[in-house]
């Protein structure tokens, strides 16, 4: 089955560089048929199939960047068909739109913490449906009722007979029935029932990564394969004027030198021979491009004012009550602007890919770090003028995603470059690639206000947000289908807090720079600024952050418990000299209560956490460790975006290249995270990214709480500190 | 010129100007070493020279002629090294692309110092960066391969 495409049209513009724009089908694709082609095992779906030699093969839903779906997602299909986990095989996705994110329209792309939640309820009916035709299969063979079977792990069991047949002996002989089972949330186990979920099993790639054999996109490997590296302009859209590549060519090892729509490319015989010939390229670059002007440093302070602007209207995201009538029939009202710069996603594994187009130039095969394997094949397909089933991509491991390998320009370097040469060619980005060619999180400018009744409780609240879109970029029909609500941007912004009169809005702003998806992207700055917000108004009033919190919370039981917990773990009531605490809680995407522990050198301005509770609530929990291990990286991660990281942009030129001048938390500066994981019989919901909102907050509300320095700027430097605390 | 590669004699054609790094992972196929920056300030490319821990993304050839040179694929036959086995009792790993270079430094500390104060940990594992934020449970995986509890 192929996945409607409605529009897809590649354009390469001499000025623009590189558009793609494609449709994903909006409706849910079908995700649980027949494989077309079946193995020696039995395969009574597109998920399983169970081998004579008793082991079965489960279909990992989800590509393996690190946050562990690789093992979650096969253990949920494994739960319900009952198998022996010691026996299961998993394989990662083909690309094919049978293996399509429910919560992506069916589209192959694992990103947006929506794995667990969208596959969650058709993966366990999945395994269901297959332990099903293991029953009818015995049943008719040994001519009892189905109602007297039962399943012990990986075995058929007839209680009254006492006969018993393992799963692998039953493939023997079973065949997948014409029609397929029906099967219902009703033929599901109760979560009292599990064995296998709630458990933390071991990951199953991990014995693999400590050995230096897993294979990564970028330990991809054909024969014949040439290397290659591209360069682009250092400011976004500039053309080429003329290109010198006489010394290029002369670097031993250098092939060729390809110039491509939006750079130019060299290939070689190894990586260090083509980045030494892109290092030698003499380009001249055409002037006129739309980000010269960019200047990231003015922009914070443009959109901050534009977001204070209230007369210039935005999009509406969220509307009730009436806003402006209760911020005037408030008894006290607060304001407060706040922007986040740039940052950078610094993925340990640059951007890679390997491609091989076939000799009629329509047809390719791709191994790669991808996070949107379904989204490749179409953009892959839009360049080479095929359709999407001539695309292979064989999905390698990932060495971290963050969203940024959702994109395709790594791809489509190695595409372009394969059919131009005719060979086989791997295209790793250098770290000063990947850094100066990212697609940044959006800087943002956000203006808040509210107002408080005579109880000190929330009447009024209006949150206004400006970026630039990244969904208008990577999928204009979704971006169209929303009418500019930008999901990326604006996630997050949402409140949990008892409010009847909230207005929120959505200012986009294009400045000629791309942007992109992020860990936690909008969530990221919009709960730095809403629970930065929320604690200012409880000082004002000289009320405890974590009592304001609880009691805005009270309709909320499941945000209250995370709140008091991490509370709890916190030791908040308790003081201790020298260091401050800060709480900040996110329901975006699980619930997460995080407390930070900080000091503040106050002749330097640098700010030292040592310690972070946090307590999180992602529904049922498939493996306890697994969500702890994403909460405590997830809290590194906001953390080091919180003190430190920052992207800047001097006309158009972005000004860090590499690790040395973009710093990412190091273990010493590293706190220690303690993570309480809360499951609750509730749908299981994201936590690759949960952990990261409430990150930045927490730590600038200790600061606050510790020196009355209030820091409404990400991230925290030690300048802007001092600022805070000159001011 | 000749190393001792993982414990083999090996001959290798290669310029004595080549990077290391990458005449391991292209040429010699030892893809566990990864690159992560060409500059030494993440550690992803952390390999033995000698027994001790050195970037192998700036070290040349010509400085490894001769010597001996262990990869991660070297540490141990069958990943029963210490380090390996305290790393999957953890559950260290998350996208485990920095870990080669996390094992292979966590591994020379503990030849030299069995029993590292969790300061000389920190010391000695700063200089290699994890995206994924899994330094909690390095700096737990070093002291339960020091402690012998693997």
């Amino acid at each position: 089955m192929a996945t409607r495409i409605s529009r897809r049209e590649f354009v390469v513009g001499a000025a623009a560089g590189l558009t793609f724009a494609f449709a994903i089908d909006l409706g849910r694709a079908g995700r649980v048929v027949r494989a077309g082609a079946q193995s020696a095992g039995l395969s009574p779906n597109v998920w399983v199939t169970i081998n004579p030699d008793d082991t079965v093969t489960i279909v990992s839903a989800a590509v393996e960047m690190g946050q562990g779906s690789m093992t979650g997602m096969p253990v949920v299909v494994a739960e319900e068909l009952d198998a022996d986990w010691s026996k299961v095989k998993v394989v990662p996705p083909p690309s094919n739109p049978v293996y399509g994110n429910p919560g992506f329209g069916g589209a192959q792309i694992i990103a947006a913490s929506r794995t667990t939640r969208s596959f969650f309820m058709p993966l366990r009916l999945a395994g269901a449906q297959a332990r099903r035709v293991l029953l009818d299969a015995v049943a008719a063979e040994w001519n009892v009722p189905v109602s007297e079977l039962t399943t012990e792990p990986s075995v058929v069991v007839h209680q009254r007979s006492g006969r018993r047949i393992s799963y692998g002996d039953v493939a023997k002989f079973a065949k997948v029935p014409a029609e397929l089972p029906k099967m219902t949330p009703a033929d599901l186990k109760r979560p009292s029932e599990f064995r296998l979920i709630g458990k933390s099993l071991p990951r199953v790639e991990l014995p693999e990564k400590v050995v230096g054999r897993a294979k990564f996109g970028i330990d991809a490997e054909v024969p014949d394969m040439i290397y290659g590296a591209v360069l682009r302009p250092p400011i976004q859209g500039s053309a080429i004027e003329a290109v010198d590549d006489s010394a290029a060519r002369a670097v031993p090892g250098v092939i060729d030198v390809i110039r491509l729509p939006w750079g130019v490319g060299v290939v070689g015989s190894g990586f260090e021979a083509v980045h030494k010939g892109k290092a030698a390229l003499k380009v001249t670059w055409k002037k006129g491009a739309r980000a010269e002007s960019y200047d990231s440093d003015r922009l914070l302070g443009e959109y901050a004012g534009i977001a204070a602007s209230l007369s210039r209207p935005g999009l509406e995201l969220h509307k009730e009550g009436d806003v402006a009538k209760a911020m005037g029939a408030s008894v006290q009202t607060f304001s407060a602007a706040y922007v986040s710069d740039h940052v950078y996603h610094a993925t340990m594994e640059p951007v890679n890919a390997l491609a091989r187009v076939g000799a009629d130039g329509m047809s390719c095969e791709l191994w790669a770090s991808t996070q949107s394997p379904g989204v490749n094949q179409r953009a892959i397909a839009g360049v080479l003028k095929t359709t999407p089933d001539k695309v292979k991509v064989n999905v390698q491991l990932l060495g971290g995603g963050f969203g940024r390998k959702v994109e395709q320009d790594f791809v489509l370097d190695a595409v372009l470059l394969s059919r131009i040469t005719g060979k086989p060619v791997k295209v790793i980005w250098s770290r000063e690639d990947d850094v100066r060619n990212d697609k940044f999180r959006p800087l943002a400018g956000q203006f808040l206000q509210a107002g408080i009744d005579a109880e000190g409780n929330l009447a009024a609240w209006r949150h206004r947000i400006v970026g630039a879109s990244a969904l208008a970029r990577l999928l204009p029909p979704v971006y169209e289908a929303l009418k500019g609500k930008d999901e990326i941007l604006i996630e997050g912004h949402e409140i949990s807090y008892s409010c009847n009169n909230q207005l929120h809005e959505y200012l986009r702003e294009d400045r000629g720079v791309d942007v992109g998806p992020w860990r936690g992207v909008g969530a990221g700055y919009n709960k730095f600024a809403i629970e930065s917000f929320i604690d200012e108004i409880a000082a004002a009033q000289r009320i405890d952050p974590v009592a304001f919190r609880l009691r805005l919370l009270a309709q909320n039981a499941r945000a209250r418990t995370v709140v008091e917990e991490a509370a709890k773990m916190a030791d908040w009531g308790r003081k201790r000299p020298g260091r401050g605490l800060g709480v900040a809680f996110s329901e975006a995407w699980s619930y997460v209560a995080t407390v930070a522990e900080v000091s503040v050198d106050r002749k330097t301005g640098k700010i030292r956490v040592h310690n972070v509770w946090a307590a999180v609530d992602p529904g049922i929990v498939i493996s306890p460790d697994n969500v702890s291990a994403q909460i405590e990286g997830a809290t590194i991660f906001g953390i080091s975006h919180a003190l430190q990281e920052r992207i800047t942009f001097d006309q158009g030129v972005v000004q860090q290249s590499n690790f040395h001048n973009y710093q990412l938390l190091r273990l010493a500066d590293a706190p220690d995270v303690h993570v309480k994981v809360i499951s609750t019989d509730n749908n299981p919901t994201g936590i690759g990214e949960a952990g990261l909102p409430p990150a930045a907050p927490a730590v600038a509300n200790a600061v606050a709480a510790l020196t009355g320095a209030r820091v409404r700027q990400l991230p925290m430097l030690p300048e802007r500190v001092l600022a805070a605390l000159r001011a | 010129m000749i190393l001792i590669l993982n414990g083999q004699r090996t001959d290798v054609s290669a310029d004595p100007n080549a990077t290391l790094l990458w005449v391991l992972r292209e040429q010699l196929k030892l893809t566990g070493t990864k690159y992560g920056c060409g500059m030494a300030m993440c550690g992803a490319c952390t390999v033995h020279l000698d027994g001790q821990a050195v970037r192998s993304c700036v070290t040349k050839m010509s400085q490894v002629e001769g010597k001996r040179v262990t990869t991660i694929e070297g540490l141990s036959p069958d990943g029963s090294h210490p380090v390996q086995k305290a790393w999957l009792k953890e559950q260290v790993l998350q996208c485990g692309y920095c870990q080669s270079g996390q094992i292979m430094q966590a591994a020379s500390l503990l030849a030299k110092t069995p029993k590292p104060s969790r300061a000389q940990i920190i010391q000695a594992l700063n200089g290699n960066l994890c995206r994924c934020g899994t330094y909690g449970r390095i700096v737990r995986a070093v002291e339960r391969a020091a402690r012998g509890e693997v």
